[in-house]
């Protein structure tokens, strides 16, 4: 941790807490990630970390906390300052989210059109340049609907990375995928990383991908976060419930009998 | 368990008491959405080039050419229907005081302030309405809004605006285009039936309009783009639960807006006749 500590952190969580309605969702989660990493956050469904990555985006107003990206406190920010903000993030969404009104080129290009007043031709070669890295040339006049899942995420990707941002966030990028599909796209993304030097956070449950993709590994769990740590450390962790996660093993919670018997009769 | 029943009857009351009330609220929370829609619309027209974010002009009309001139030959062909029926309906009543002739002046009437502006208003309710709900919650569904956010681009500036933009536009224009077809569908049948030349009908056609009758169609117009492009967009983008959410709000915007159309003509006819 003394070599991180060197570094410029790009993303500060601090003490970050959530409701969805009455239920909380993620109770005080801490994290730093440092420029020119790639951070993978995993956890089970309902862990939370799905919550975790649409507050980085800046889509919902947490409860209590805050969130830094690039030094600056989103949970504070005017909308124009995150709109400045926005021009420096990419998000590839896990369903892809290309607008299907749009051809595959237009989706790319949409980022340029907004925040830049670079002539057509040029927005044309930088759409060319970004489908050229993700394997997709040739394909900017498809419609959405017409390409494959795989095709999918990579065009959303490519479109994430329109602006060369500084930070990127993927969400599930291997899921719905075929083995070789999802192994192309953890390809990828490391060579994305080594070409533009950006920080990534990632989320995913597949073992496979966030083991060979991550720098460090966050493991949430019921809205916490039981480590953050290198792979190999993550891997070693003797810590009942990463190990299940890791293991694919069912988790045997404790029982409590009175609790059992309240939530069966409605009782409270 | 034997619970005295005055117990129950209370209790009962008493959640049927809260329902309403939670009815009420979310009625209210709706109504408050909408306006709150419409401000934020209104903001990104006005300030827009101001925050480098204008709300572009090209996709105005690529609205506007859905849900105004795609709309066209089906308006054309019910307004003209209308028209026909009035005059069918207005010679046979005006037949029993020998005043046939008289239908022009009702033809003229009815159709400018009141067939017009509702037939060709729940048209484009049930037509552009209901896919301006069903776009809009599909995009929520997909994703899509969320990825205009995290572009930077504001939805109700990328999307909401041009749509509000273009049904204000539209609206009015088919509602004039309503109004000649129908005058023309009551002079084809007049003409067929008593046998009055056109010239002579839309002579005295013009004699009795005055731009009073028009205007009111118009004004009227206005108020249901309004309608039709807030609950449209009201309801696409608070919608839950996967393609039936997307089912349901498609039909309850156009239930909810036919219904606020047929009540604000009302309120209006009232007032504008006053």
């Amino acid at each position: 941790m003394t070599d991180n500590a060197e570094k410029i952190p790009v993303v500060e969580v601090e003490n970050l807490v959530t409701h969805y309605g009455d239920r909380m969702i993620l109770k005080g989660v801490s994290l730093k990630i440092y420029q020119g990493e790639i951070i993978v956050i995993m956890g089970g469904s309902g862990s939370g970390k799905s919550t975790l990555l649409r507050h980085l985006l800046g889509l919902h107003k947490p409860t209590s906390g805050c969130i830094r990206l690039l030094g600056k406190d989103i949970t504070k920010l005017s909308n124009q300052e995150m709109y400045e903000i926005r021009r420096h993030m990419g998000v590839a969404f896990q369903g892809g989210a290309l607008f299907g009104s749009m051809t595959v080129g237009e989706n790319v290009m949409l980022p340029l059109r907004e925040h830049t007043d670079l002539d057509e031709q040029t927005m044309q070669i930088m759409t060319r340049l970004k489908l050229e890295v993700v394997n997709l040339a040739g394909f900017e006049n498809l419609m959405p609907s017409e390409l494959s899942g795989g095709m999918i995420k990579r065009a959303a990707l490519a479109r994430a990375v329109v602006m060369d941002p500084k930070l990127l966030f993927f969400d599930e990028p291997s899921a719905g995928l075929d083995p070789v599909a999802a192994v192309e796209l953890d390809e990828l993304i490391l060579k994305l990383r080594s070409a533009l030097k950006m920080s990534m956070v990632v989320v995913t449950h597949e073992l496979d991908s966030a083991f060979k993709i991550a720098d460090r590994i966050t493991v949430l769990d019921q809205g916490d976060i039981l480590m953050t740590d290198t792979v190999e450390n993550v891997r070693n962790s003797d810590n009942p419930r990463i190990q299940s996660l890791l293991n694919r093993m069912p988790r045997d919670d404790a029982v409590d009998t009175d609790e059992y018997l309240r939530r069966l009769t409605g009782y409270n | 368990m034997a619970e005295p029943s005055h117990i129950t009857l209370t209790t009962q009351l008493r959640k049927r008491i809260e329902q309403f009330g939670l009815v009420v609220v979310r009625g209210i929370e709706e109504i408050g959405y909408m306006f709150r829609l419409l401000y934020e619309a209104l903001e990104w027209v006005v300030l827009g080039r101001q925050r480098q974010q204008p709300v572009r002009v090209s996709s105005v009309f690529s609205e506007a050419m859905q849900i105004g001139i795609q709309a066209v030959p089906i308006i054309a062909i019910l307004c003209f229907s209308i028209g026909v029926m009035l005059a069918i309906q207005g010679i046979e009543t005006l037949k029993t005081f020998g005043a046939e002739a008289q239908v022009v002046l009702g033809i003229a009437l009815s159709v400018t302030r009141e067939f017009s502006p509702l037939i060709v208003s729940i048209l484009v309710a049930g037509r552009s309405g209901s896919a301006i709900a069903a776009r809009i919650g599909t995009m929520l569904e997909s994703q899509e809004i969320d990825a205009l956010r995290v572009i930077g681009i504001n939805p109700v500036r990328y999307l909401a605006a041009p749509i509000m933009l273009a049904m204000l536009i539209s609206l009015p224009c088919l509602v004039i285009l309503g109004d000649v077809v129908g005058l023309l569908g009551g002079a084809v049948y007049t003409k067929i039936d008593l046998n009055l030349p056109l010239s002579v009908y839309f002579d005295r056609t013009f004699e009795v309009l005055v731009v009073d009758d028009v205007m009111q169609g118009l004004i009227k117009s206005v108020v249901f783009a309004l309608i039709i492009s807030l609950v449209g967009l009201a309801n696409g983008f608070q919608v839950q639960g996967g393609a039936e959410g997307v089912g349901r709000a498609t039909t309850r915007s156009v239930v909810m807006s036919i219904s606020l159309i047929v009540i604000a003509d009302m309120v209006f006819t009232y007032f504008l006749n006053r």
